[in-house]
């Protein structure tokens, strides 16, 4: 047991911590909210006229039109082509196993500025135009390491033996899929998906390298900053994408709770971001 | 078994007096490995039948063959008389009881020992009750809520019973099913299996690497050595009659020596041990003495070449007296009807 000042000291350092992750988005939060447009402290009055503008300015709107359906995409190539590659890599052993493995793995390492300029000369060199396809390729490329990252560390965990029992009770492939392999693989797809969907809606470095005219929403953000443009609408687009965001990560941790499974898949979870 | 099966209840029935399980001439390899070779196998109605033998001599590719997770390359498999060697096993009237206990982690006890009825489509109500009597037949009534992983190994082990012997098969396979339990408790599951079998009426397949396992439950017993089948009999015959010298190293010690161009094998616990009074039997010097509290384990180097191990069971000596043995001359006898005669290795 820990002795009183050793339990106070802890809780002084754990205070700081938090406070030092949440205090700015706490004062974005609060920003959205100014009712003057020079950003000082405390702010003059309250107002929610900047959410109006965020709301009504076009460009706004088609940036995170954009960004969702890149995100979408990315997240639906990144759970097909994720799940395969881990059933292949868990249930298989071929020549050129560990380097595939490898290979899937790298992107993530690797900077995302890397990627993006070897994403750009490879599109410039093959003549394809930026587009939305560009952006969802180069987003798949660390999409699909998270899903494979998930799914492989749920498939190294389940024994290879349930298939076989659901199989020796009398189960034939399909209720075997619908009882067995749906149930214990739908929460690591679930939890890698979001946390896909989540990389990719803030991706800022591949993006600008592999987009086109259109921007995606950070891009979007990006520009006003970098031009100290429009800063109240930013804070107003922050404000709504933290409580968004709160929504799926909320939803994600519950999942994981319900299902005693998953424990560990959440520590997997954590251990790919 | 639901009635599209091939192999209905019916049918095994009418087969009545064929052997439970039937193997004919089976053969599985992986790649150049050979797992299991030219098997002949039957096994009777309501048996306790051990497939015994070290990793790697066939005996859980046996099993699997049993089950239909593996398909042989040659040979038939026959259920009660009807060869279900094409059949899966999804359709076969038997069920496992697998090493790792393969629980489904993401269902309650529960619904692990519904599954296989739920699949068969029996109602909600009556699974519920039939799940209930069996998980108290394995005494673990209180736990039916819990996942698996709340549960301790033992209980798993049970729950897994329970999944299997709840759909009643005319066959019961199991893999190696006490490995993962500690000593005391794989003791008590012992005698709890071979109860429940004699209960049930049962066939019993069983897989093991332990010797004292299958000598403990089984009605007859199979040993395994390079995807062969060395000796099939009780465990009585198997122990005291060991027939070749893998079989009489593997169950039990291996006492083997050569007198007169014959190999001869006996069990350590039917040799007498007494000083060296220059009277009749083997003489010998005390190599190597190991005190195991119940018994004392002697080496005997024999002058005349080999070695033998005595157990002594330590009726008045200390551990002391026994360690004093070590490097004395001994005469060793043994009543010539607990010698056999056993035949060249393989």
């Amino acid at each position: 047991m820990e002795r009183r000042g050793t339990r106070w000291a802890l809780g002084g350092w754990t205070t700081l911590v938090v406070l030092f992750l949440w205090a700015p988005l706490a004062l974005i939060m609060v920003y959205a909210f100014n009712k003057s447009n020079v950003q000082s402290w405390p702010i003059p009055g309250f107002t929610t006229h900047w959410f109006h503008v965020a709301w009504q300015a076009s460009e706004v709107r088609s940036a995170v039109w954009l960004s969702v359906q890149a995100a979408l995409l990315a997240t639906s190539i990144a759970i097909v082509l994720g799940s395969a590659a881990a059933f292949a890599i868990a249930r298989f052993r071929f020549f050129g196993r560990e380097a595939v493995s490898f290979l899937l793995l790298l992107p993530i390492a690797l900077p995302g500025i890397v990627t993006g300029m070897a994403l750009n000369s490879f599109f410039t060199f093959s003549h394809i135009v930026p587009s939305l396809t560009t952006i969802v390729i180069g987003h798949s490329t660390f999409c699909v390491v998270i899903v494979y990252n998930n799914v492989l560390a749920r498939l190294r965990r389940s024994s290879p033996s349930l298939l076989e029992a659901s199989a020796d009770l009398g189960a034939d492939g399909w209720h075997t899929f619908r009882f067995v392999i749906w149930p214990v693989l739908s929460t690591a797809l679930v939890a890698g998906g979001l946390l896909a969907f989540a990389l990719s809606f803030d991706e800022v470095v591949v993006t600008f390298f592999t987009a086109g005219a259109q921007n995606t929403l950070p891009l979007l953000i990006f520009g006003y900053i970098r031009l100290g443009q429009q800063l109240p609408v930013v804070n107003a687009i922050a404000f709504a994408m933290i409580v968004l965001t709160v929504i799926p990560v909320a939803l994600a941790q519950r999942l994981m709770r319900d299902t005693g499974v998953l424990r560990r898949g959440a520590s997997a979870l954590a251990a790919t971001k | 078994m639901a009635t599209q099966a091939p192999v209905s209840r019916a049918q095994q029935k009418l087969a009545a007096t064929s052997p439970a399980v039937r193997l004919i001439g089976i053969r599985r390899t992986y790649g150049d490995v050979v797992a299991i070779d030219r098997l002949d196998l039957d096994i009777a109605e309501s048996e306790f039948f051990t497939l015994l033998g070290p990793s790697g001599s066939g005996k859980t590719t046996t099993l699997r063959v049993i089950a239909g997770f593996e398909q042989p390359d040659e040979g038939h498999v026959e259920l009660g008389g009807v060869d279900v060697t094409r059949v899966p096993p999804f359709e076969r009237d038997v069920n496992t009881v697998f090493q790792d206990y393969a629980l489904f982690p993401h269902m309650s006890v529960q619904d692990n020992v519904e599954y296989g009825l739920r699949v068969k489509g029996m109602s909600r109500r009556e699974r519920r009750v039939k799940a209930q009597e069996v998980l108290e037949r394995v005494r673990l009534p209180q736990v039916a809520s819990r996942k698996p992983l709340q549960l301790s190994g033992g209980q798993r082990q049970r729950v897994a019973l329970a999944r299997a012997i709840v759909n009643s098969p005319s066959v019961l396979l199991l893999d190696e099913p006490l490995g993962a339990l500690d000593l005391k408790l794989r003791q008590e599951m012992q005698v709890f299996l071979k109860a429940l079998q004699r209960d049930l009426g049962i066939t019993f397949v069983y897989v093991t690497h332990d010797q004292e396992e299958a000598l403990t439950m089984s009605d007859r017993m199979a040993v395994f050595n390079e995807g062969q089948i060395e000796q099939i009999g009780s465990p009585a015959e198997v122990y005291e009659h060991p027939q070749t010298e893998f079989v009489a190293g593997f169950v039990g010690v291996s006492n083997v020596i050569e007198r007169d161009g014959r190999r001869i094998t006996v069990r350590p616990e039917k040799i007498h041990m007494r000083a060296d009074d220059g009277g009749s039997g083997e003489p010998g010097v005390v190599r190597e003495v190991v005190y195991v509290g119940m018994v004392t384990r002697y080496v005997v180097d024999l002058d005349s070449g080999g070695e033998l191990v005595v157990i002594r069971q330590n009726l008045e000596t200390s551990s002391q007296q026994a360690l004093e043995d070590r490097d004395k001359r001994v005469r060793l006898d043994w009543k010539p009807e607990h010698t056999y005669e056993i035949g060249k290795e393989g």
